[in-house]
């Protein structure tokens, strides 16, 4: 708690207008960032010798259509120093929805990304490698957005399979 | 089949590989979905220089199930069911982490009777995970009677779970405010027995690994990650204190009362392969010093919390209560609602620091529910370890880091 006051009034001095809110719910911080400083404000935790927020433990999304901003794509910092996890939120836009990578920052928000990216289909500008990683390849759709169908699939096998395609219910964007 | 479905090309795989992979002197080789010492349908995409590993690319998603979306349409007691299938080896660890984060969302009670049984749970479901991590490792490794000793003592265990919820894996038994009912007659005898018998056992599982000179070659100095690069990675749990960090949630955050226990947290010092196995050997100690003492401990009183708004009264009362009868009927045809926020909670699972990320929007269905699983970061990192060693390693490699692919896809 009492670091995460203090992470918070860091950014605040450092990067003016990019914080947004600082929430408290159940005894958990988030600080709510613009997403053009999410990057530095990624590297001000990480680097300062006294926060040390040295994992990143998590990194995902949540979709609130048909509300705008539609999404947020929420990180979780950990530090093994302290002991104290620090929630990150960045709001994005429904329509082609960009954050800047941490990738150079946490090397392991490459595959949390792609799967975000997957999921959501919002984009990492500065990604190494932005395929899909969890469905395949020439997916349609981002299953985890809230207008994305939840239902069963007929199975295809090679004698129906361009007959059921037809008329398969995709979430065309 | 249209051909689209089957397509893909080497232009979208250039990044990853070297350049001499596109000149033809270093050869691709597709090793997997479906090969069993990939635990689970893991393909890795290495390139191979003679029988060296220059690149490997690790390509997950064929057991991807969807759990998450499935839990936004179910009510928070129902998605507990779908928890056990994530991590499908250590199904109370998920449970529990799926518990706490209901509990930490609407600020429930657990009673401590319920708390210490899920501590002596969770920590035999540890060692039945590390089990079969054992039995498994050991296998791929070339030594085939570890395995059948390590499933004869994971049977105990799973019998001990049977007996608590009547199922030997997806048990669900952790419920919102503590557990499902109360541990039956004879529980306590049997785990004291498995307490009795195991720690001979381990010593024959290191009598038959530690110092066999065969293993010792398969395994020393082979896949080695330094402690750094681990973090880097998010590399958490038995993998990265065989890196030689001091780093337990049990110990840093602790939950369900694990502050109350006494033990150590085993660290290795090289990071290969044989301290990743020599780690959890040790945590198989610990975790019985644990089970021992929350056993002798074990208080007496209910296993549910109280809180009629979130748990539904037990049998006994609906006959005589009102009230009890409206609870009843209002949480299992449409839950309860939970207050508007987001919380984390982690817990350290076999595998390692296993978070779940759990939003309401005031509804009684969680509006998001996400589950950072630790074998998605091990993968991550294992093309780091894989360089340089030779394809039998690889072999070696990953089932030393004991990723599940249920864990990875969900």
């Amino acid at each position: 708690m009492k670091q995460a006051k203090k992470a918070a009034a860091l950014l605040r001095k450092k990067l003016e207008n990019g914080v947004l809110a600082v929430e408290e719910f159940r005894g958990q911080s988030t600080i709510v960032l613009n997403r053009d400083v999410i990057v530095e404000a990624c590297q001000i935790l990480r680097d300062d010798s006294d926060l040390d927020f040295n994992i990143l433990a998590a990194l995902t999304a949540v979709d609130y259509w048909p509300e705008e901003p539609r999404f947020a794509v929420v990180y979780q910092l950990y530090s093994i120093a302290n002991n104290t996890f620090i929630g990150l939120r960045v709001p994005l836009r429904g329509t082609s929805p960009e954050v800047s990578t941490v990738e150079t920052v946490y090397p392991n928000a490459n595959w949390r990304e792609r799967e975000v990216y997957d999921m959501f289909g919002i984009s990492f500008t500065g990604h190494s490698d932005l395929r899909r990683i969890l469905m395949p390849f020439n997916w349609e759709g981002h299953p985890l957005r809230k207008d994305y169908p939840l239902g069963e699939e007929e199975i295809q096998f090679s004698f129906n399979y361009d007959e059921i395609d037809r008329r398969k219910p995709y979430a065309r964007e | 089949m249209a051909q689209t479905q089957m397509q893909i090309t080497l232009d979208e795989l250039k990044h990853l590989v070297s350049d001499r992979a596109i000149e033809g002197e270093t050869m691709l080789l597709n090793m997997g979905p479906q090969h069993p010492s990939t635990h689970g349908v893991l393909r890795l995409l290495l390139e191979l220089d003679g029988e060296r590993v220059v690149n490997c690319i690790p390509d997950i998603g064929f057991l991807h199930t969807g759990i998450e979306k499935n839990m936004e349409a179910k009510s928070y007691e129902k998605a507990l069911v779908m928890t056990d299938r994530i991590d499908y080896l250590n199904n109370l660890g998920n449970n529990l982490c799926f518990c706490l984060a209901i509990e930490k969302l609407v600020d429930l009670d657990v009673p401590p009777r319920a708390q210490t049984i899920r501590v002596i749970l969770t920590e035999l479901q540890r060692i039945a995970s590390h089990l079969v991590f054992l039995g498994t490792h050991a296998l791929d490794t070339g030594a085939m009677s570890v395995f059948l000793y390590c499933f004869r003592e994971r049977e105990i265990i799973l019998d001990i779970f049977e007996m608590c919820s009547g199922a030997r894996m997806m048990t669900s038994y952790f419920r919102p405010g503590g557990l499902w009912r109360d541990i039956p007659v004879g529980f306590e005898d049997a785990v004291s027995d498995f307490l009795s018998v195991f720690p001979e056992r381990i010593d024959q599982y290191e009598a038959l690994l530690s110092k066999n000179p065969i293993y010792l070659d398969r395994t020393k100095n082979i896949g080695t990650i330094s402690a750094e690069d681990a973090l880097r990675w998010g590399v958490t749990g038995p993998n990265l204190r065989a890196s030689g960090v001091d780093f337990d949630l049990r110990k840093a955050h602790p939950y369900s009362g694990y502050e109350l226990y006494e033990f150590d947290v085993p660290i290795g010092v090289n990071g290969d392969v044989y301290d990743r196995y020599f780690v959890r050997i040790l945590e198989f100690r610990q975790s019985l010093r644990i089970i021992q003492q929350a056993l002798d401990n074990l208080p007496e009183g209910p296993t549910r919390s109280n809180n009629r708004k979130f748990v539904p009264p037990p049998r006994s009362e609906i006959g005589t209560s009102m009230e009890a009868l409206i609870h009843h009927f209002k949480l299992w045809t449409e839950g309860f609602p939970a207050p508007k926020g987001a919380v984390y909670m982690a817990i350290e699972s076999s595998r390692g620091m296993l978070g779940c990320y759990l939003e309401s929007d005031g509804s009684n269905k969680p509006h998001r529910v996400h589950f950072q699983t630790p074998s998605f970061n091990i993968l991550q990192a294992m093309p780091l370890m894989a360089k340089g060693h030779l394809v039998a390693d690889i072999v070696a490699i990953i089932s030393s880091l004991d990723p599940l692919l249920g864990d990875v896809d969900r």
